[in-house]
């Protein structure tokens, strides 16, 4: 691990609340980390544990996934959904040996502007402390060096 | 085969300072599939337009990615060009490079690479798009105002005016509000009763609008343009139908002395009552509670004394279900419980009182018949302290606003009171004076130079009885030393609060609240009177502190907000929805359970001879909202979301 290294983290967001939220940080003109990479969703709830896989196997080194508070969903539920779809998926990520530290869970607000630049600020930092997440790419390795014989 | 037009805006200096756009441009002209790219100064302006109308016109080109600002900001500007030039609007994206890159990063380099990411991952994205059509649903053009205080009274009027049939909601017996309850009002000091009372009788006698007084709203269901709203009317003992309100019932009941709301405490009224003598519509209700009959079975003297029969006891709550294409929140506010300044001796002393006191006792109307006259022994105040921001503008209780209103009221109380009493003395501790409105500070002066109202600028430390006396302990910041002030009197400036049950309220029919529970508009600025939920509206107190010019104000600009989505027969929605393939769909009904809005039926798929071979999900495009929660759930990958497929977002992701 080089001194210089910068995690890539894509984050996986709600566009009612915490898409808002960073346009909110944006507006306001705070600073914050540029390692994050947005992809918009309408719902917490559409989001899949297979767009984390993938984001991680494509060779990001944290995910992040953000909606809006318990309760206060614009799709009245679709975070719960969210929720518990985590709570089971991290029972997986243990099974596949991916540390749960690579990926964060948080809601944010329309409002939290500054809460979303802290979120940003903080995850990078821990994901920086972690190093580059090169289980994927050694798996690679592997695969193609049986696949030669 | 892709064609792909990227154009990068630089919106002024905002984008092309921190991102080097050029570079951009570049680096995203040779990512296959992108046919053009381009930059400019302002790709919103006219000109900008043009220029991506031109290049989709001249490369026929397939696909549009503007990296410029935020969705939420343009998204509706450029979908619009896109149409005008033939391409159909939902082959658009927009790559946020200034909200999220070049506003909030500070390394040059840092923010170019990252726009290159975010531009480029978005023309994957685009790639895979598919034309969408907008759904057209059907507008049921009828408006429910839920709260009947003097906001809500206007929006009703103002929506009923032009042909439209409203429903006004309203929790109380009587429609009104507040402003029924207020003395004269500021800043022309004409009696509020006069004012509001032609407006009450208007609405409820208006052929368009239907009042519902004595009820309250359990549950709204469906979207804009087709709510189903449930509405529990609550039993009033009386027969609506023939109660000629003449009043035996409540002279004849024996029980009489019960605190009065209305009149906060300081009259009282019987068990079967009307809020006040001017009540729209003038048709008392029992309080079970207090109502003799209800308790021990023995009474019924309102039954045997109405000569038209209209008691009737065994009447029940009632549910009726309502179809209305619009709603409008006016729940308005409450005054706050001013106990929690234990210094200020409220509930303590009975001389202390809150601003809504001071205006029954002002009022014509009120327990006192306009007399100010002391709760304790009822003289006549020599000296009265009002002091201001009493729940307002103090962190430290949690209460960090302006309630916007107290400033004007307390010189209004002053003035009332130099009327009424003259001899009278008023002392009023403020913080600020902050009387911004039409002829609002011109009141002011007024209540200095005519009334003689002494202001004292500093805050109120302590609030003590001596001898029959109340001792105001405070600070006068402009001279720099205390002072203690014998008053007869005190008047608490009340801050104006959401009502207790605001935020329960706002989760039952889905809008969004701030921090002390007032009603979130969709934008402060821009979208005043729209709350984040697509056809409900907001007006009055329950969205922040007004006073009744700007709740008047707001009301009609609602009620121009519901007309306008009743201009049109049928409105149309983003097609953002989800859909079923039905060969893949082994009806495990995941998505039935997932789906918030119970858009999903179980449809049956049948053979030539009409015998059913399998049940498949199926999404009602009218109930659907596009979370795409279903399609996160379906084990069988058979539900997809228009907009935001599983292609569209793996390619997004690969792509960064």
């Amino acid at each position: 691990m080089s001194e210089s290294f910068e995690p890539k983290i894509v984050a996986f967001v709600c566009t009612y609340c915490t898409y808002a939220g960073a346009d909110l940080a944006g507006t306001s003109r705070m600073k914050y980390a540029s390692n994050v990479r947005i992809v918009r969703l309408p719902c917490t709830g559409r989001i899949s544990p297979m767009f984390i896989l993938k984001a991680l196997q494509k060779g990001a080194d944290g995910v992040l996934v953000s909606g809006c508070h318990p309760g206060d969903c614009h799709f009245a539920q679709g975070n719960y959904h969210a929720r518990r779809r985590w709570t089971v998926f991290r029972a997986l990520l243990a099974f596949t040996g991916i540390p749960e530290e690579r990926i964060k869970f948080s809601w944010i607000s329309a409002a939290e502007g500054a809460k979303f630049t802290e979120l940003i600020n903080g995850i990078t930092g821990q994901i920086r402390a972690l190093g580059p997440f090169e289980q994927y790419q050694e798996l690679q390795t592997v695969i193609e060096t049986q696949s030669t014989y | 085969m892709a064609k792909i037009g990227v154009f990068v805006c630089h919106c002024g200096e905002n984008i092309a300072s921190m991102v080097d756009t050029s570079k951009l441009v570049h680096a995203i002209g040779e990512h296959p599939g992108v046919t053009v790219a381009s930059e400019y100064k302002y790709f919103c302006s006219d000109p900008g337009q043009e220029t991506v109308k031109k290049a989709i016109r001249e490369n026929g080109l397939t696909g549009v990615v503007v990296a410029a600002c935020s969705p939420r900001m343009h998204e509706q500007t450029f979908r619009k060009a896109c149409a005008e030039a033939g391409l159909n609007p939902y082959m658009l994206e927009l790559a946020n490079i200034r909200e999220q890159c070049s506003w909030v990063h500070t390394d040059k380099d840092e923010a170019t690479g990252k726009a290159i990411e975010i531009t480029r991952s978005l023309v994957e994205k685009v790639k895979r798009n598919n034309d969408l059509k907008p759904i057209s649903v059907p507008v049921t053009r009828r408006a429910m105002v839920i709260g009947g205080g003097v906001a809500g009274i206007q929006a009703a009027l103002d929506i009923a005016a032009a042909g439209r049939e409203v429903v006004l909601v309203e929790r109380e017996p009587s429609i009104g509000g507040h402003m029924a309850q207020l003395s004269e009002t500021f800043p022309t000091l004409d009696c509020s009763q006069c004012i509001l009372t032609p407006r009450m009788v208007e609405a409820v006698q208006h052929p368009n609008i239907t009042v519902m007084t004595y009820s309250e709203v359990e549950e709204v269901d469906g979207y804009i343009g087709n709510f189903t709203v449930k509405v529990r009317r609550k039993a009033r003992y009386v027969r609506m139908e023939t109660c000629t309100g003449c009043g035996d019932c409540i002279q004849k009941c024996p029980v009489k002395k019960i605190p009065s709301n209305f009149e906060c405490g300081l009259g009282n009224r019987k068990a079967i009552y009307t809020p006040f003598a001017q009540a729209v519509p003038n048709v008392p209700v029992i309080d079970r509670e207090h109502c003799l009959y209800f308790k021990t079975g023995k009474c019924k003297i309102c039954e045997k004394s109405c000569q038209i029969d209209s008691i009737d006891f065994d009447q029940q709550d009632r549910i009726e279900t309502i179809e209305v294409g619009a709603i409008v929140v006016a729940t308005g506010f409450q005054v706050q419980d001013t106990a929690m300044y234990g210094e200020y001796g409220y509930g303590r002393y009975k001389d202390v009182v809150t601003g809504l006191h001071f205006e029954r006792l002002a009022s014509a109307s009120g327990p006192t018949s306009g007399k100010i006259l002391r709760p304790s022994d009822g003289k006549e105040p020599e000296t009265v302290v009002f002091i201001q921001c009493a729940g307002s503008r103090d962190a430290s209780k949690g209460m960090k606003y302006c309630s916007k209103i107290c400033c004007m009221y307390t010189a209004k109380h002053a003035m009332l009171y130099a009327h009424k009493v003259h001899h009278g003395k008023s002392q009023i501790f403020y913080m600020d004076i902050r009387a911004a409105g039409k002829g609002y500070d011109e009141f002011t002066r007024r209540a200095i130079e005519e009334d003689e109202a002494g202001y004292i600028r500093g805050r109120v430390s302590k609030v003590f009885e001596e001898n029959g006396k109340l001792i105001v302990r405070g600070a006068d910041t402009l001279l720099g030393r205390p002072v203690e002030v014998v008053a007869d009197m005190v008047v608490l400036a009340t801050a104006m609060v959401p009502q207790s049950d605001a935020k329960d309220f706002a989760k039952r029919i889905g809008i969004g609240y701030d921090e002390y529970g007032f009603y979130n508009e969709a934008h402060l600025k821009l979208r005043p009177v729209e709350t984040a939920t697509a056809g409900i509206y907001l007006c009055g107190a329950c969205q922040s502190p007004k006073d009744i010019p700007d709740s008047v104000a707001q009301a009609s600009a609602a009620a121009a907000k519901v007309l306008g989505l009743f201009s049109k027969e049928q409105l149309e929605r983003e097609p953002v929805i989800a859909s079923v393939t039905d060969a893949t769909c082994a009806g495990c009904w995941g998505c039935v359970i997932a789906c918030p809005y119970n858009a999903i039926d179980r449809k049956d798929i049948t053979d030539r001879n009409g015998n059913v071979v399998k049940r498949v999900a199926s999404v009602n495009p009218g109930l659907c909202q596009g979370c795409g929660t279903c399609v996160t759930f379906c084990r069988s990958n058979s539900i997809d979301l228009a907009g935001f497929t599983e292609k569209q977002i793996f390619a997004e992701v690969m792509a960064l």
